[in-house]
């Protein structure tokens, strides 16, 4: 089981957390909302779970909570730009459908 | 597929339930948004790729156009080009007579506020800036990929009430929803991050365009507190540049520039002065004649050029530590804002009569658009409670005028805002159906020493005995100090309610000596409250036994009822008088000879009540 990201993403995620000053990491997941049934969440972390697992990436931590792996096992995260807007990207394998905003999926 | 930011621990929004928030620096020559992302603040570019946006608007017969477009236009189109906006603002047509000579477009008089005659019909300075904010705010959600939630936009700390109102009825026109205006210094300060820091007195140097501001705040317990403003509206960095200009025609020779030539001067002399912040002394090339004059300006020219625009500064500067009374020494931080503070020679000058390095580290350009991120950020609710920020308070408490001229505090000033309080006041006489409320602002006892901000009545109380209805009254200041005073009638739920502006027309000398006269007469207030405490109480008794009597007289004996229309009498003589305990002592007698008539009257009721129901309905 794995988690992982693109240089972009690292690159991007290294810098907010250089710029907010503490946290050990970022925290990807899922909670169980939405048009579509689960939400992916990203956060930075200050404290780890019980339950949590970290994978490396180079010099950054990846946070998942247990429940939440199943769900998003094999995911890159990605940075992207659209026009102006521009964040992460959760490019997961066990999708099976999204809803059409796509912030909510199922599996 | 919609993008992520990245959220605080715990914070994660809900699909289609982010909070986007941004921060608007609606400058008199510049205007920028900003953003806070993945916990970063950072101003948003627009999709011709800059984040300044001239703060111009240009009419046309067949539409609005606003920013850089507008501004190239300024010269050939000054009619329907309009610049410099903000110093419109809130202000009456007869306010402005200085400005129509300087400005280039047609002021006119619209119902007593001041507009401008355009290609578009006349437009008001409200219309005027939400243009400026709806393109900013359309910037902002087209980057964010959502609408807005909410915007903090920022304003000179001496704006007054009427500028303030002008500016949030401009975000209202452009469909935007203010969460707080700031304060450009205050703004400038958070985005230093000074209000997590140490507690002291803040100098806010901000040198723009067009405009010198210095500011005084005092940061206590988290909250900013203008001290004082100071500078002149007619001060930039503009004049560096005609400065230099001055000095780039002795060099020529030319007197007299054309349109033309006058703009080639000037971005010489902008591209110098910038290029001497780098560097001792820089070349330049101006066409001369069908020729060429080749020159160099040094740092130290420049430096001699503008040193007395600069000192003109710096004794504004001192102007308003005077103002303040404070002296240099005790200022702990100073934060440098506007473009025009990156000339080494400014940035000398402030460090040298502050006696202490000023912040430079954030752009400051960009450094209040920044803090305003900031602050939308934690307002809109990305931030975990603890982190909210403390920004205002109430200067004077606000209160209720209740039975005898006192005042009844609902709010204690100091009071950190937004904040809502409520209490509970009953009626004063059998079925009054009516109240009349009075609130007022101040630290004395009695309404009469303190300052009345508004009446109203809240009507249709149900008919009940004295003390029997719960009117519930609410005093709520949101966080741009607007009060709002609801009084409702728990049993009907009827209610009444009025908004005032506690902070309108009080200067800082009024709050002042309105403090200092609640300390000095503290005492007397006090002697005064306990009086016509007394003086209440002893209405209350009178009128809740001439009631009883007028019921029930015929449950006494005469000899009875001689005595306590006796005691009335006394009490009604006593009640006029200003002896405290002479009122208290008639109150109790009176007391003791109606307990009896009271008992007998309580079990007249029971047997009434009781009359043809057996023990077991009980």
């Amino acid at each position: 089981m794995a988690i992982s990201m693109t240089q972009a993403a690292a690159d991007r995620v290294r810098s907010f957390l250089q710029n907010r000053g503490k946290g050990i990491g970022l925290r990807v997941g899922v909670k169980t909302t939405g048009c579509s049934g689960l939400a992916y969440v990203l956060e930075f972390v200050d404290t780890l779970n019980d339950d949590d697992q970290v994978f490396e990436h180079d010099d950054l931590k990846l946070i998942v909570d247990g429940k939440s792996l199943v769900y998003i096992d094999g995911t890159q995260l990605d940075f992207v730009k659209e026009g102006l807007n521009e964040g992460f990207q959760f490019n997961n394998p066990n999708v099976n459908g999204e809803c059409g905003c796509g912030e909510s999926f199922t599996v | 597929m919609a993008l992520l930011q990245i959220a605080e621990p715990g914070q994660s929004a809900a699909p289609h339930q982010h909070k986007l928030a941004a921060g608007i620096d609606l400058g008199t020559t510049n205007s920028l948004v900003a953003t806070v992302r993945s916990g970063e603040a950072k101003t948003l570019v627009n999709r011709q790729g800059r984040d300044m946006v001239p703060s111009v608007v240009r009419y046309t017969p067949d539409g609005v156009i606003v920013g850089d477009a507008a501004l190239a236009a300024a010269i050939d189109d000054a009619q329907n080009t309009i610049v410099s906006v903000k110093r419109l603002m809130g202000k009456g047509y007869s306010e402005t007579t200085a400005l129509k000579q300087q400005v280039p477009y047609q002021l006119v008089d619209q119902q007593g506020l001041v507009a401008i005659d355009t290609a578009q019909g006349v437009k008001n300075p409200v219309e005027v800036s939400a243009e400026i904010l709806a393109t900013l705010a359309n910037t902002a959600s087209e980057t964010l990929g959502g609408e807005l939630n909410g915007v903090v936009i920022t304003v000179p700390a001496y704006f007054d009430d009427a500028q303030r109102q002008a500016t949030k009825d401009a975000a209202k026109l452009a469909g935007l929803n203010v969460l707080r205006l700031l304060n450009e210094p205050t703004a400038a300060a958070l985005a230093y991050g000074l209000d997590s820091g140490q507690e002291g007195v803040i100098a806010v140097y901000d040198l723009g365009g067009g405009t010198f501001d210095i500011s005084i705040l005092r940061l206590r317990r988290g909250v900013f507190e203008v001290l004082a403003t100071g500078g002149d509206s007619a001060l930039g960095g503009d004049d560096f540049d005609h400065a230099i200009v001055s000095h780039l025609q002795q060099q020529t020779g030319q007197a007299k520039l054309s349109h033309q030539q006058m703009r080639q001067y000037l971005t010489t002399a902008r591209q110098l002065k910038e290029q001497l912040t780098e560097r001792d002394s820089v070349d330049f090339a101006l066409p001369l004649n069908d020729c060429v004059y080749n020159g160099s300006l040094s740092r130290a020219e420049l430096e001699q050029l503008i040193s007395p625009l600069v000192k003109q500064t710096i004794r504004a500067c001192r102007q308003v530590l005077r103002d303040a009374g404070l002296t240099a020494e005790e200022i702990v931080k100073v934060v440098m804002v506007g473009g025009s503070t990156r000339v080494p020679l400014v940035r000398q000058q402030v460090a040298a009569f502050f006696a202490t390095e000023p912040l430079t580290s954030i752009d400051p350009d960009k450094v209040v658009a920044i803090g305003a991120a900031i602050q939308a950020n934690v307002l809109v609710g990305n931030k975990a409670e603890g982190d909210t920020l403390l920004l205002d308070v109430i200067p004077l408490s606000l209160g209720l005028e209740t039975m005898g001229g006192l005042v009844e505090k609902i709010i204690p000033r100091n009071t950190v805002i937004p904040v809502a309080r409520a209490q509970e006041f009953t009626t004063f006489k059998d079925g009054q159906t009516a109240m009349a409320l009075h609130v007022v602002q101040g630290e004395r006892e009695l309404v009469d020493d303190c300052r009345s901000l508004a009446r109203f009545e809240l009507r249709g109380i149900p008919p009940m005995p004295a003390g029997g209805a719960h009117i519930r009254v609410t005093f709520q200041v949101d966080a741009d100090g607007l009060l709002s005073v609801t009084a409702q009638e728990k049993s009907t739920g009827v209610q009444a309610n009025i908004q005032v502006k506690p902070s309108y027309g009080l200067t800082d000398e009024q709050v002042a000596s309105m403090l200092k006269g609640s300390m000095q007469y503290a005492r007397q207030d006090m002697q005064q409250r306990l009086l016509r405490e007394q003086q209440v109480e002893a209405e209350r008794v009178l009128e809740a036994v001439s009631q009883a009597l007028k019921a029930d007289a015929a449950l006494l004996s005469s000899a009875e009822l001689d005595n306590i229309q006796q005691a009335l009498t006394a009490l009604r003589q006593v009640r006029q008088g200003d002896d405290t305990a002479a009122i208290k002592a008639a109150i109790e007698h009176t007391n003791q000879l109606t307990d009896d008539f009271a008992a007998r009257r309580m079990d007249q009721s029971i047997r009434h009540a009781l009359k043809g129901h057996n023990v077991d309905e009980v």
